[in-house]
């Protein structure tokens, strides 16, 4: 088991991407039978959009769901990160990059102040970004009642809105990430430590691993992906929003996106290259009801039946390796 | 080393025992110093009856997910249950009076059959509770918009709503004493009970080592499963006092899952199962209301509640945690 899970790379692709050929295929299909178009240029980008945005979250989620934590403050730490990107550029091009880096930066303290409460005053980790999450809730509904600051145009016209062909620039980020992130987890020590923490703590320990160190890390680094997120959605808003975060459920929707893509929930086990398959899986499933104009509550009953049916089969997988 | 000296022979009685609720206790205590101190009268028997009728549901949600949680478990779908419940009564009651009783009935069934479904999906397939608790909070929140096309239909004829805001007046001493605190004292007794007999201790067993359990006998999946069940009629009840007390919306239960769940944990009950009391868990409801009742009376603004809510929260199970270092 251990011996295993020290070895995230050698995992051979996910399921989910035999899912999301499946789902692609037949939606496609029926969307055509519909009379409508699946992959034509706008629903592709539109799709991809949707599935940046929730990527960053999501990988950056995956990095503390191997290490057996979790974070739950992610859609706040997106609207703040909003918020400080659009009221920090205020309109203008020059103040693009400070910016950045202000949301950058609050974002990465908000991690920081989740892993040690996690590690160092060992919270449940469910608890701990619970609160912080509460913490910032109470500051946003207090200072803002709607949206604020302008983004930049300069972000807007690029990361917002450029694209290569029909692929997002914003997507480019994600795949960007994506492979730095896979990156650290394959072939750094980081994340053979990370993902050992995760499988088993006290053994890691008792290796030689820091867990205390790795935690904080792999929490800083979620906040990071969550803060680069709010940067994205400010520069499609074109302004800071309050609520962004909360109400496009980005911290369940990205738990699920990385449990769906194979990851663990206990940690310990699987990767990012399945949670953007998971990320993929929840856009198409998207854009096919768009497509097929499916009401949006209906699609949200889909969505929640998906959750659970691929956990589940997930789950029998694993008995029978178990089992065998 | 600490915890081996500190715990004494035997854990198991230990733990089953409520001996984690002076915490919450002491909390409790000063909160009620703090209440006393800037609004005297709200301690006035009428005012806290009624105070503690409003907490019900709350403080029955809280007791539900302490079954869950003590078995090792989460149920993250209770709050959209309840919005569920309270918008699927004024349908079906349509503000027909007659309809009272059987529609209470179908909402406690009903509760009890999305307990069953939780249950059943995270024992017998293995899903993380986590996710199945979520995928349903989707299904529950989807399906009752979809049901009633983005607003709430019928109506609650008195009949119904009684129960959550009518009391029995002019009681000796009391002054007042509200249906909802009633009920709240009959289940809460039931809790207690039921966790003192060889169903609570199998499933405090079952949370605090499933291996350990299932090898002396115990059948995990089929306890846990009965948690489930239980924490959905607690939501059930909780709606339809809930219902009854402030009416129709798709807000009746919004947050409501989050607020049991840290309830619990206020109350020394651990995440991951194996340890805490019901009274505890209750205890920890009261308390985060009485909280919420102490910003009002201070004029914290409501948006700040959260920041406060979670500032409590951090701390408190910061302090216990490192009391406790086994954890």
């Amino acid at each position: 088991m251990n011996a295993r899970s020290l070895l995230p790379a050698r995992r051979p692709v996910p399921g989910v991407f035999v899912a999301l050929a499946l789902t692609l295929a037949i939606g496609g299909t029926v969307v055509m039978i519909d009379g409508g178009q699946l992959f034509n240029q706008p629903t592709t980008v539109s799709l991809l959009h949707v599935a940046a945005g929730l990527g960053l979250v999501a990988v950056g989620q995956t990095l503390v769901i191997l290490g057996g934590s979790l974070d739950l403050s992610v859609a706040y730490v997106i609207s703040l990160s909003t918020l400080v990107a659009a009221e920090t550029m205020n309109g203008s091009d020059g103040a693009l990059l400070p910016a950045i880096g202000l949301a950058l930066t609050v974002s990465a303290g908000v991690g920081l102040l989740n892993g040690l409460l996690v590690t160092k005053l060992r919270i449940n980790a469910f608890i701990a970004t619970l609160g912080v999450g509460l913490l910032l809730k109470g500051y946003l509904d207090s200072g803002y009642d709607g949206p604020s600051g302008t983004t930049a145009p300069a972000l807007v016209q690029s990361l917002g809105y450029q694209r290569v062909g029909p692929i997002p620039l914003s997507f480019l980020l994600l795949v960007a990430v994506t492979g730095a992130a896979w990156f650290a987890l394959s072939r750094t020590r980081f994340g053979h430590h990370l993902v050992a923490v995760g499988g088993d703590p006290e053994v890691a320990r008792l290796s030689g691993v820091r867990n205390d160190r790795v935690l904080v890390t792999a929490h800083v680094l979620c906040a990071l992906c969550a803060g680069l997120a709010g940067i994205y959605l400010a520069s499609r808003l074109g302004s800071g929003a309050p609520r962004v975060g909360t109400e496009g459920l980005y911290d369940l929707e990205s738990i699920a996106a990385v449990v769906i893509g194979g990851t663990a929930l206990a940690g310990g086990r699987g990767g990012v290259i399945g949670t953007v398959g998971g990320v993929l899986l929840l856009a198409s499933i998207d854009a096919i009801f768009n497509q097929l104009e499916v009401d949006a509550f209906f699609k949200q009953v889909i969505r929640g039946a998906i959750i659970i049916a691929a956990v589940a089969i997930y789950a029998r997988r694993a008995m029978r390796k178990a089992a065998s | 080393m600490q915890t081996v000296q500190r715990r004494p022979l035997s854990p198991r009685l230990w733990r089953v025992r409520p001996g984690g609720v002076l915490p919450i206790l002491a909390i409790l205590a000063v909160l009620l110093v703090l209440v006393a101190v800037r609004q005297p009268s709200f301690l006035a028997p009428p005012s806290l009856m009624s105070f503690l009728g409003r907490s019900a549901p709350i403080i029955l949600l809280a007791a539900g997910q302490y079954f869950v949680i003590v078995s090792g478990e989460f149920d993250l779908s209770v709050g959209s249950l309840v919005t569920a419940q309270v918008v699927v009564a004024a349908r079906l009651i349509d503000n027909d009076p007659s309809r009272t009783w059987p529609v209470v009935l179908v909402l406690l069934v009903g509760g009890a059959l999305v307990g069953l479904v939780n249950g059943l999906i995270t024992t017998r397939l293995r899903v993380p509770s986590f996710i199945t608790t979520l995928g349903m909070y989707l299904i529950l929140v989807g399906a009752v918009y979809l049901w009633s096309n983005g607003a709430p239909k019928g109506g609650l004829p008195e009949q119904f709503r009684q129960f959550g805001r009518r009391a029995f007046e002019d009681v000796p001493l009391l002054g007042r004493l509200p249906y909802a605190l009633v009920v709240l004292l009959l289940l809460a007794a039931g809790a207690v009970l039921l966790m003192r007999s060889d169903f609570g201790r199998t499933l405090v067993a079952a949370g605090d080592n499933p291996r350990t359990a299932e090898l002396s006998g115990v059948r995990v999946w089929r306890v846990r499963t009965i948690a489930f069940v239980l924490s959905g009629v607690a939501a059930a009840v909780a709606a339809i006092l809930l219902g009854g007390y402030s009416g129709v919306s798709f807000q009746a239960g919004a947050g409501l899952e989050f607020g049991a769940i840290t309830a619990v944990v206020l109350g020394g009950v651990a995440l991951g199962g194996g340890r805490g009391s019901v009274v505890g868990a209750m205890l920890g409801a009261l308390t985060l209301e009485l909280l919420f009742a102490l910003m009002n009376f201070y004029g914290v603004p409501g948006a700040l509640r959260s920041t406060v809510q979670g500032a409590i929260i951090l701390l408190a199970v910061a302090v216990s945690a490192t009391r406790s270092s086994s954890r």
